[in-house]
């Protein structure tokens, strides 16, 4: 997973870094809601320093409560939705598509 | 939404009938499905103004399927255990051409093309689905505050909340709007709403009921349960829901423990231990805190009950469940951070334009995600992102692995475990809404098992000193349902009076 | 995704960069597993069907839909693992978080760090080993249109998004950078081509885009160990292409280091038109994709039963098959590679070992089957190229009875007899030289004389004027030996 670096202390999150997150998650904030948010999520982060009372180093993460492997199913065709059902919930078509503004940058 | 002008009414209902009873009535043509859902369907028009438990009330769909059970019936057939029996669904379950909102205005209107698994289960055993119950948006609160659609209030006491984040189903159940209710429990979501309005709740063991069709939040905690008046109409709920699901990756490939058989086999000889660290005890020491006086004496009183009826009781330890908060603040933000991220506005749900795909995207999540979603998403952004991974999700993972095991020692010397499901009884409207920590507290009782995977339920068990219902949390290991279960039904039997359970 | 180092172990120089500067280049090819559905739901996986008729609630990421992992998929990317030489080990799948309206769900599933096949490598036919370091499963994107005054990305008025391709199960192939010259790059893609056509796993057709290539390109002075800026080269439709835009590519690092500039790092579009590589337009914060386990599916496990299974039954590779025509005919497997690349080396080999001239049958499975082998037998083609070598049949003639072979089969003998190729004895040919001899004494004596030049001329006057006298069913290497013997 992304590289170690580890978060030094309990730096309380920067309004900038909410602005950046918010921005990464596709959310528009208000000035007035950067400000609450940035208090509130580090009520929340500082609350969550409780952990550092514990040692981790040598325990696995869990992912899944029931260590379940190799679920697969045969390659076997299921019939697909109708799309005219499908289309009819979305906010815009064209030619049997959905249709969006211009998609800008690139996809990586 | 002020609770300063509302009274304090008293909604629940007072001698509820149980689904069994009603199923049994249906399935011997004593009664018809049609006058049951009618019955129903009467209470909610009288009393949902208030209690506001539906974002949705299906009355023309639920009487066609009413019709259809009872022709069945007439031709000698039958419709199966829930036969004519009113089920309330949670609004994050999809149902097909009916429309599935989460209580968010993104996905305000949007119909399904499909049934969760659980939906086709309900209807394939004759139950009748009478609509879809309000929640916390996204199922992210506890107390059904933060829906789009205006909050739900307590049967018991109209001016308190009714739990979260399946406070719309635990409310149907308490006001008598159906016998039974589904809902989603991810930190707590079945049980806490359970205790505060005076019904039973479970959440089963992780895997044993499809996620399939219910709108994920956080994808490794989520899992759907039952509310009800009784553990006998639980466990029937549970076992038309539960067993492998070839939809869902995560599902046990075990069929679902025969938990109604279980009911009348007593607590003799069961080992019961009371978890230190979440029962007020060891507050201000190992324990976590805010266990109000009232709650801790009725767990208390509980365990004495069992131990009265043979089960031998002792004190339990798990020391890393008072961090299960923390870990699963990160967790869940995360998972949800991700599982929201598709809400974009192009396929479906709400979509304001803007010039390009991604303005577009920008502004249609600004306007349809309410602000608990919003500080939620960007939580879980924050702590999955590059540089914070290992020190937030990373190590919420370990510490969940702790947590497991913890409870694995302590179930070396008990069946079962009890503690609290809220550390208090049903809140004023308003009281917790400014401070998302306080909130967030709520959960610390139940949010430990959603983190192990491990069933746990909440029954109905006295009140406090408000008068409002408290519920005690009977936890199990994985796939303990049978001991868990057992020890619910003698738990009702002797809760006390003033309890609501039948 | 590339862990940037290279083996270095590349002797091979890119000229075209001159003697100065170092070519490194790594692949990433993208292979469309050909499997009967998509990766994680039932939809048919189908290139060319209405837009939005192959999907469901899954690969729609509709709310409440569930991913489900189609065990062929899996099977397929063992199978190539193992053909590339990998360590297959356990599997998990991450999701990899981005916006974009191709994605339903905005994020890509994934395997991160724990890809299926992991550390493997690819022989070229001339020798050159390249490392892979991974080949991970992932699901495909849906497909835009852009629409608009230009038909491109920039001045569209709007998008059109089909998702039919959206869940179809990717293989992705990451090598290390290890390539030194554009020729390697286009060897190591067909390479892989063919591989992946013989497991039977892919169509592998850049064009359709079941196979898609992207490079990534940096140079370096030669000399140096260092690894320099790279820039990653996306859209490239051909193998063509691939040396094409890798030397371009090369040229303009070289060109901006020359005027003391540096590349920067960013993905960049091949235009084949412009023949020249152009700019994407960057991304915002793109390369924070926060990676984390799909919580929606489990691992994969493979035991090590599978996996000898899996390997049991792959087919012979094309380095194999090259090694061992290459070994019974006596020349090198670069000399075998375009006839193992036309699944001729069986024919071949079975010729040869029924005593057929390796260098006849070669040089005819290399010029006279590029359509295939048709109807042509191994026996049958051993017994015509006995017949060339023989010389009852000129090499003309010898094509005209394979041309036959191969279009409805049968014995060499009678197509040859049939078409009155009846081998010329040497006495009839001694007859018609006595004649034309006495018919020409000056060309004779030219040809007889010191001037090797002419005498070379007059050669082909006699041999010219024997093949008109036998309408060119004389073998013109026995006429050569008959002219030099009557010589003295
Ligand atoms: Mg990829
Ligand atoms: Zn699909």
């Amino acid at each position: 997973m992304p590289d170690a670096t580890p978060r030094g202390d309990a730096d309380p999150i920067t309004r900038d870094e909410v602005a950046h997150i918010a921005k990464l998650s596709m959310l528009d904030l208000s000035d007035e809601q950067l400000d609450l948010f940035t208090g509130q999520l580090a009520a929340v982060l500082e609350h969550a320093q409780d952990v550092e009372a514990l040692d981790v180093h040598d325990v696995e993460p869990t992912h899944h409560p029931f260590g379940l492997v190799n679920v697969a199913r045969a390659d076997v065709v299921v019939p697909s939705l109708d799309r005219s059902e499908v289309l009819a919930q979305a906010p815009d078509v064209e030619d049997g598509r959905f249709r969006v503004p211009p998609a800008l940058g690139e996809q990586p | 939404m002020s609770s300063a002008n509302d009274e304090a009414t008293e909604l629940a209902i007072t001698d509820p009938e149980t689904a069994i009873a009603i199923a049994s009535a249906v399935r011997a043509g004593d009664r018809s499905a049609r006058e049951v859902i009618d019955t129903y369907l009467d209470r909610i028009a009288a009393h949902d103004g208030t209690i506001h438990a539906f974002n949705e009330v299906l009355v023309d769909r639920a009487r066609a399927r009413a019709d259809a059970v009872d022709d069945t019936v007439a031709a000698g057939e039958d419709p199966g255990p829930l036969a004519g029996v009113p089920v309330a669904l949670k609004d994050n379950l999809c149902t097909r051409g009916i429309a599935t909102t989460c209580s968010s205005r993104i996905l305000e209107g949007w119909l399904p093309p499909y049934d969760a698994t659980v939906v086709e289960r309900i209807e394939g055993a004759g139950g009748v689905v009478v609509g879809k119950t309000n929640m916390d948006e996204f199922a992210m609160g506890s107390s059904t505050e933060n829906s789009a659609f205006g909050p739900s209030r307590n049967p018991h006491d109209t001016s308190k909340v009714p739990g979260g984040s399946s406070g719309g189903s635990s409310a149907a159940v308490a006001a008598g709007f159906a016998p039974l209710a589904l809902g989603s429990d991810t930190g707590g979501s079945i049980r806490q709403p359970a205790a505060l309005c005076g019904v039973v709740g479970v959440k089963p063991t992780y895997g044993g009921v499809s996620r399939f069709g219910l709108v994920a939040f956080s994808s490794s905690l989520d899992q759907i349960g039952p509310f009800s008046h009784t553990v006998a109409d639980a466990a029937a709920m549970l076992e038309v829901i539960g067993g492998h699901d070839e939809r869902d990756s995560t599902s046990i490939p075990q069929p679902v423990p025969s938990v109604t058989a279980a009911l009348d086999q007593g607590c003799e000889g069961l080992r019961v231990g009371i978890i230190k660290e979440l029962s007020g005890s060891g507050a201000g020491d190992h324990g976590v805190e805010g266990i109000a006086a009232d709650v801790q004496a009725r767990v208390t009183e509980a365990a004495e009950r069992l131990e009265a009826c043979g089960a031998v009781v002792g004190e339990a330890s798990v020391p890393a469940a008072v961090y299960g908060l923390s870990a699963y603040y990160l967790i869940a933000p995360s998972e949800a951070s991700s599982n929201l991220s598709r809400y974009d506005g192009v396929r479906y749900g709400l979509r304001v334009d803007g010039p390009s795909t991604a303005a577009m995207n920008t502004a249609s999540r600004t306007a349809g995600f309410g602000d608990e979603v919003k500080r939620r998403i960007m939580l879980g952004t924050y702590a999955l992102s590059s540089g914070y991974y290992d020190a937030y999700y990373g190590k919420a993972q370990r510490v969940r692995t702790l947590i497991i095991q913890d409870f694995a020692k302590a179930y070396e010397q008990f069946d079962v475990l009890l503690s609290p499901t809220s550390p208090c009884t049903a809140f004023e409207l308003d009281a917790k809404t400014a401070d998302p920590l306080m909130m967030y507290l709520n959960d610390v009782c139940t949010i430990p098992s959603n983190l192990s995977g491990d069933p746990a339920m909440s029954v109905p068990f006295g009140t406090g000193a408000d008068g409002l219902p408290i519920g005690v949390q009977v936890l199990a290991p994985m796939l303990g349902e049978v001991d868990m279960f057992r020890t619910a039904a003698v738990l009702e039997h002797e809760a006390p009076a003033g309890g609501a359970a039948a | 995704m590339i862990e940037y180092t290279t083996t270095d172990d590349n002797p091979a120089h890119e000229d075209a960069l001159g003697p100065d500067w170092e070519l490194i280049c790594g692949l990433e090819v993208h292979v469309e597993l050909s499997t009967r559905t998509k990766l994680f739901c039932g939809c048919r996986n189908e290139f060319g069907n209405e837009p939005n008729t192959n999907v469901c609630p899954t690969c729609l990421g509709l709310p409440g839909s569930l991913p489900v992992v189609n065990e062929t998929a899996v099977e397929y990317a063992m199978r190539l693992g193992l053909a590339l030489g990998c360590t297959v080990q356990r599997g998990v799948f991450a999701r990899k978080n981005y916006f974009y309206p191709d994605m339903p769900k905005d994020f890509q599933v994934s395997q991160y760090d724990k890809p299926t096949n992991q550390d493997g490598q690819l022989t070229l036919p001339d020798g050159v080993v390249i490392g892979i370091e991974r080949a991970h499963i992932e699901e495909d994107t849906g497909k835009s249109t852009h629409i608009g005054d230009t038909g491109r990305i920039h001045g569209a008025t709007s998008s059109l998004v089909d998702y039919n391709r959206a869940g179809v199960p990717l293989l992705e192939i990451v090598a290390r950078p290890d390539v030194r010259t554009a020729e390697q790059a286009k060897w190591y893609v067909a390479e892989l081509r063919s591989i992946v056509e013989a497991l039977g796993v892919s169509d592998a057709k850049m064009e359709e885009g079941s196979m898609r290539v992207d490079a990534n390109v940096s140079v370096r002075p030669v000399g140096s160990t260092e690894l320099r800026t790279r820039c990653e080269i996306k859209n490239i439709n051909s193998i063509n292409s691939l040396g094409k835009a890798i030397i371009h590519e090369a040229k303009r690092h070289i060109d901006l280091y020359a005027t003391g500039e540096a590349p920067v790092q960013e993905t960049r579009h091949w235009d084949e038109a412009a023949n020249r590589t152009r700019p994407g337009r960057r991304k915002e914060d793109a390369d924070d994709y926060r990676y984390f386990p799909e919580p929606d599916l489990v691992p994969l496990v493979p035991t090590d039963a599978v996996i000898e299974q899996i390997r049991a039954g792959l087919p012979a590779l094309p380095s194999a098959r090259r090694a061992s025509l290459a070994t019974a005919a006596g020349v090198t497997p670069n000399e075998v590679a375009l006839i193992v690349e036309r699944d001729l080396d069986a024919l071949a080999s079975d010729a040869i070992a029924a005593g057929a001239a390796p260098d006849r049958v070669l040089i005819h499975a290399e010029q006279s089957m590029a359509d295939g082998s048709g109807a042509l037998t191994a026996e049958a083609f051993a017994a015509l190229v006995r017949m060339e070598t023989d010389g009852e049949l000129s090499s003309t003639q010898t094509k005209d009875v394979l041309a036959e072979l191969i279009a409805s089969g049968g014995s060499p003998a009678d197509i040859a007899a049939a078409k009155g190729y009846e081998a010329m004895d040497s006495s009839e040919l001694e007859g018609l030289l006595d004649g034309l001899i006495a018919d020409h004494p000056d060309e004779w004596s030219r040809f007889c004389g010191d001037d090797t030049g002419d005498a070379k001329k007059m050669a082909g006057f006699f041999t010219g004027q024997i093949m008109k006298a036998t309408k060119g069913q004389a073998d013109g290497k026995v006429v050569n030996q008959l002219l030099q013997a009557r010589k003295g």
